[in-house]
């Protein structure tokens, strides 16, 4: 099991199109992906292949998610995953 | 008369009759399934998946007809809720457990998430939640057999007046007759607003009970700029709103009128006006202008978003397609401006994180370093010459030695093609973009070199006043009415003249329905303006005289202070 945190950096946040875009990377590896984000104190974790759970986080710009990551594709899956936070999601 | 505000989703306005939707309120009863009959009900719900993704499929390819490849990606998210594991897993899960049919199962499944999504505090994402009802409602048609209501009933161009209305719902407007629309629901951000926007379809949204107190058949005013929609309108209103409407409509045919109208002053001095293209998609938006062909044709939608850099043969495709759909007008093809940021995502060695990267790797500097890139993307562009008129022009010029080596590669390229057997025009004019202060004032002798110029005036300006527009403590710095920003056009339009060669400004200012006039005052040859303000762009051209504009800049040249310049400009805007 590897995790890693990242802050959303696009400025609509973690909405469809990005949500999207994430789902279809994560969905290419056969490790599980799942997605935290710090709710008034209290955790809420989703599942990182569904679109709806991803845009139920309502991750905005400059909030923290943490990707988690299990499985015998893991680093791989992490590094693609990575690359979409720091491309911003290609939106800017 | 009854004036209810809602939120302004779509602008214009519409004077109609109304149309109510009603309310499909599709009452979902939980059916006990017995044991044996469980695998038949995964079946039904399978095939209602099944037919929901040849729905999407449809109105895929409506989608792209209709609106183009960026709303395109609604229906690919659209798809991904269908393979969501909420629906398929959590679904079946329920209909294998619980026992029940599937009609209730999913109903289920998509309160839950409703719930969630109903607490979000941010509208934005609150929002997204009508397209997880677009989503469920298909399949909940298919699994209850029942059509979707269609639109088909409405016989006389209506102002349709909903609940709520779905994107999918919204892509049927136009061909049903509907003038616009009225929604309780939905917010601004919504993609049923979005799209209404890019059909343009007036719409007001939000408006918590329209869709009770107005009976089809009301008479209905939308007003889709102030998000006003009045029923049972007094007359007065009626002739207000209907002269607006005239206004409008008559703005929008006379520049309509525009398209394909010579670019000529009043007192008949022409200046070229050519179009602004980001990417081939858009190229239709910019053949029904009938200009003169296109300014800026910007490359780097072609590098961006895949894991290697773009082959000859697709940039050749591009370009080509360009050239031919432009023929016999000029196509000025610039290589791409991309920064040391996207290296590394095309699997190349590049910077990690530069400082500045306004100041750093990017435009010519980078493909000077890469020239391999730089040798494809010539070989594309003069393959594409052969099809059309073409020129190319060099990003981020700062010294005479990068135009120099950029012309020694486009040499090489036009040799090894002439070798390949590949017919080729005997010139294709190289000009540079006058962006970096640099090339203002050492402009005499890229001139030597450069066969025409044109100005960016975004990065001309940041770059003159060192003001980084995306740095909020200095943003306000950035002033294109900066006397200085003039005196520099001034001088690079008087230069290049003097050379007997032509100035092209591309770039924000040419979209500036205020500053025009000084451009065109200054002399400038060639304007290329984005697609959507060409033709008002035009029409101040064709109602100005060039000797008033000559004294306009006259004036504005001996100014000190960015305010008197505008105060000056505004004067003539408001005339």
């Amino acid at each position: 099991m590897t995790e890693k945190t990242f802050v959303v950096k696009n400025r609509l946040g973690l909405h469809a199109r990005p949500a999207s875009l994430f789902v279809q990377a994560a969905s290419r590896h056969r490790c599980k992906v799942t997605v935290t984000k710090d709710h008034a104190g209290e955790e809420v974790v989703v599942n990182g292949k569904s679109v709806m759970g991803l845009m139920m986080l309502a991750a905005a710009c400059g909030e923290q998610v943490k990707v988690v990551v299990d499985g015998p594709d893991e680093k791989e899956a992490l590094k693609r995953l990575e690359e979409l936070f720091n491309r911003k999601f290609d939106e800017e | 008369m009854i004036v209810i505000k809602g939120v302004p989703a779509s602008p214009g306005i519409a004077i109609g009759t109304a149309y109510v939707l009603e309310n499909e309120e599709i009452v979902i009863n939980r059916v006990d399934v017995p044991a044996m009959k469980v695998p038949a009900e995964l079946r039904r719900f399978r095939a209602a998946l099944a037919a929901t993704h040849r729905d999407l499929d449809a109105a895929e390819s409506k989608v792209l007809k209709m609106l183009g490849k960026e709303h395109a990606r609604l229906i690919d998210t659209h798809r991904l809720i269908l393979r969501d594991p909420l629906i398929t897993k959590d679904v079946t899960k329920r209909i294998r457990t619980e026992k029940v049919n599937a009609e209730f199962a999913l109903s289920e499944s998509l309160e839950v998430v409703n719930q969630a999504f109903e607490k979000m505090q941010d509208e934005f994402f609150r929002e997204r939640r009508h397209d997880l009802f677009d989503v469920g409602k298909r399949l909940l048609s298919h699994l209850l057999r029942q059509e979707k209501k269609s639109l088909s009933g409405v016989k006389t161009p209506s102002i349709l007046v909903a609940r709520n209305l779905l994107p999918s719902d919204t892509l049927n407007l136009k061909e049903n007759n509907i003038l616009g629309f009225v929604t309780d629901l939905g917010g601004k951000t919504s993609h049923t607003a979005i799209l209404a926007q890019s059909m343009e379809i007036p719409a007001v949204v939000g408006l918590s009970d329209a869709s009770h107190r107005v009976k089809t058949g009301d008479t209905v005013i939308l007003d889709g700029d102030q998000g006003l929609v009045i029923i049972h309108p007094s007359p007065e209103a009626v002739e207000k709103y209907q002269g607006l409407r005239r206004r409008s409509m008559e703005e929008d045919t006379a520049l309509e009128r525009l398209r394909g109208a010579p670019a000529v002053t009043a007192d008949g001095h022409r200046v070229k006006m050519m179009v602004n293209l980001d990417a081939v998609e858009e190229l239709k938006a910019v053949t029904i202008l009938k200009g003169d062909g296109i300014g800026l044709f910007r490359t780097e939608y072609l590098f961006l978003n895949r894991p290697t850099a773009p082959t000859e043969e697709e940039q050749a495709r591009a370009y080509t397609m360009v050239a031919k759909a432009m023929d016999p007008h000029t196509v000025v093809i610039r290589t791409a401006d991309i920064g040391g940021d996207r290296l590394s995502q095309l699997g190349l060695e590049g910077p990690k994180n530069e400082a500045n990267p306004f100041m750093g790797l990017r435009g010519i500097r980078l493909f000077l370093r890469h020239s391999d890139l730089l040798k494809t993307q010539f070989r594309a562009i003069l393959r594409a010459s052969a099809h059309g008129k073409v020129q190319v022009l060099l990003p981020m010029v700062s010294s005479l030695r990068e135009l120099q080596s950029a012309r020694r590669i486009f040499q090489q390229a036009s040799v090894e093609l002439e070798a390949e057997g590949v017919v080729i025009p005997k010139k294709v004019p190289l000009g540079i973009m006058v962006e970096i202060p640099s090339a203002a004032i050492l402009l005499d002798a890229f001139l030597e070199e450069a066969d025409y110029v044109s100005i960016g005036t975004n990065d001309l300006i940041q770059y003159l006043l060192a003001v980084d527009r995306i740095n909020e403590e200095v943003a306000h710095l950035y002033d294109p009415y900066h006397p200085a920003v003039l005196r520099t056009l001034e001088g690079i339009v008087q230069t290049t003249h003097k050379h007997g060669k032509k100035v092209t400004v591309c770039g924000e200012m040419t979209s500036d329905p205020k500053a025009v006039p000084l451009l065109i005052g200054l002399g400038v040859d060639v304007l290329s303006v984005t697609p959507r303000m060409y033709l008002r762009v035009k029409q101040i051209l064709r109602h100005s005289r060039m000797e008033d504009l000559k004294a306009l800049v006259a004036k504005a040249m001996r100014m000190h202070d960015s305010d008197h310049i505008r105060r000056l400009l505004s004067e003539l805007e408001g005339r």
